[in-house]
């Protein structure tokens, strides 16, 4: 077995009586991604803001490159080496970016941060983003544009892991396609691993080796991407697959499961 | 053409902040300009109305009026500038950090100034100028304590609000220190609406000050102060002589209206401005 570059061990999340996250355990090993699915207030994104420390999990440990991040960084410097390991890019493009500061600050303030060895430029070309546009404000660019920036911004801590939390669900279609090839494309260059949380299995399939299904705050079933998604096992998880538009789509009736 | 830091407040913002302007210059070197000696007693001349270089006349006591008022524009300004400044730095640093923090601070922070609300400004400068004896000081103090709430009350909503905001959570989680957030980053995108609530207060602070002279609890007579003048022209006003009075009053009423015109418009462009 390889290294674990993420391991979550029986992650629980409580908000008064209400469950959130129960029970959830699993590994990302170095190079390879996992996608999390499920539907909408399944759990997906409680275990994201866990991982990078903006919720305070319950119960359970989360460990990252094998350092325990399960309760609040206290010094300065964990909280850098914590932002160093595991990165995120949001769902909203329009407000992940501070409205005043342009293109080209916000990815230098993270380096200067974190003493990295990269340059905007060279993060900026990454991405796809020229010099004109490094110099703009968050305003006068794209949804597709500014979540290029979010991904330098992100990058630009050289994190180990990068969560994408519905990180292409609010673009058009053709732009999508766009940034998920470039995530395919940076993941080949940096050898960072993603987690992908996401309730489109197109996007999944693409981007990602191994896949776990959440619904209502556990985990129902999981295994390798392809297999999952093509022979799953949990009724769960085919109503998913189900619900898919496509060529001869016939929505079917929720049902209990 | 527009000034910078203007923008989208039309022409009326404009002529506002020139007189703003006009107003701090005669505040920084009235005393110098002024024709006569401000504090010179001439009780023959007591009521006096305009005549020769004495362009609006003399007080009860035969000082020149304009030398006065020229004279009082520092400390007329000088107040309210001083309550503005503390009220908002410690309304602005109260409202970040219970922004910031949320949960039991957030809610001791909102309780103290609810109660703070429940005392007007005048009543605490009563009470401070019984502590302190009255001065120009204990009235400053007193107003900034009185307006600290209203500064919070309205930024803690914006601060709320951008610290909401994802690009805050992005840093947080890059590792950058709450502080340096807070300073480069939250601040910053409130400052249309911090500015635009002092210019607000400003002229509130201005009335105030003024009422609090005209109590005898801020600036003591014989300075020459605007709230003082107002004061010391009652008796003029009963014996039919109101023009120390009016004028005072006067310089004080278009101050405050060119400011509070300017504020409101800086409050809608920053609120135009959120988004």
């Amino acid at each position: 077995m390889s290294e674990a570059v993420l391991v979550v061990t029986d992650l629980r999340k409580e908000y008064g009586t209400l469950v959130a996250v129960d029970d959830v355990s699993f590994r990302v090993e170095s190079g390879r991604s996992l996608a999390i699915v499920g539907e909408s207030g399944s759990g997906k994104t409680t275990v994201a803001r866990m991982i990078i420390g903006l919720e305070r999990a319950t119960a359970g440990t989360i460990r990252a490159l094998g350092r325990d991040r399960s309760t609040p960084a206290r010094a300065g410097g964990e909280r850098r080496r914590r932002g160093a390991e595991v990165q995120i890019v949001f769902q909203d493009p329009y407000s992940s970016l501070d409205p005043r500061q342009t293109i080209a600050d916000a990815i230098s303030e993270v380096l200067r941060l974190h003493g990295g060895q990269q340059t905007v430029g060279e993060l900026c070309e990454l991405v796809g983003l020229d010099e004109r546009q490094s110099r703009a404000l968050p305003r006068n660019l794209s949804g597709g544009q500014r979540q290029r920036v979010a991904i330098a911004r992100a990058l630009a801590a050289e994190p180990r892991v990068l969560i994408l939390d519905e990180s292409v669900a609010a673009l058009d279609v053709s732009i999508q396609a766009q940034v998920l090839n470039l995530l395919a494309d940076i993941r080949a260059e940096t050898g960072v691993s993603y987690v992908l949380i996401s309730h489109d299995l197109a996007v999944v399939r693409q981007l990602t080796d191994d896949c776990v299904v959440m619904q209502h705050g556990r985990i129902v079933e999981r295994g390798p991407t392809g297999q999952v998604l093509d022979h799953p096992a949990e009724a769960y998880t085919q109503l998913l697959r189900a619900s898919v538009p496509g060529p001869g789509w016939k929505p079917v009736r929720r049902v209990r499961v | 053409m527009s000034v910078p830091g203007l923008r989208g407040t039309g022409l009326l913002g404009h002529v506002c902040a020139a007189v703003i302007v006009l107003a701090l210059i005669v505040g920084a070197v009235g005393a110098w300009i002024a024709p006569h000696d401000p504090d010179f007693v001439d009780l023959d001349l007591a009521y006096v109305g305009p005549f020769a270089d004495h362009l609006i006349g003399f007080d009860g006591r035969g000082r020149d009026l304009l030398s006065r008022l020229l004279a009082g524009a520092r400390t007329s300004l000088l107040g309210p500038v001083a309550v503005v400044a503390v009220a908002v730095t410690v309304g602005t640093l109260l409202a970040v950090a219970a922004a910031w923090f949320g949960g039991m601070f957030d809610t001791i922070v909102s309780a103290a100034l609810d109660v703070l609300f429940a005392f007007p400004g005048i009543l605490i400068a009563i009470v401070v100028a019984a502590v302190f004896g009255p001065s120009l000081r204990s009235a400053v103090l007193a107003l900034a304590v009185a307006y600290t709430p209203y500064i919070a009350r309205v930024l803690r909503g914006s601060a709320l609000r951008e610290r909401a905001q994802l690009y805050i959570a992005a840093l947080e989680v890059q590792g950058l220190a709450a502080v340096a957030i807070c300073v480069r980053h939250l601040i910053p995108n409130i400052l249309g609406l911090i500015v635009a609530q002092g210019a607000v207060l400003f002229g509130y602070a201005m009335v105030d000050l003024a009422a609090i002279s005209f109590l005898g609890l801020g600036v003591q007579t014989p300075q020459a102060d605007w709230g003082v003048m107002v004061s010391e022209g009652r008796n003029g006003v009963l014996q039919g002589y109101p023009l120390e009075s009016l004028a005072a009053g006067l310089c004080i009423v278009v101050v405050v209206v060119a400011v509070n015109l300017l504020g409101e418009r800086l409050t809608d462009r920053a609120q135009r401005g959120a988004r």
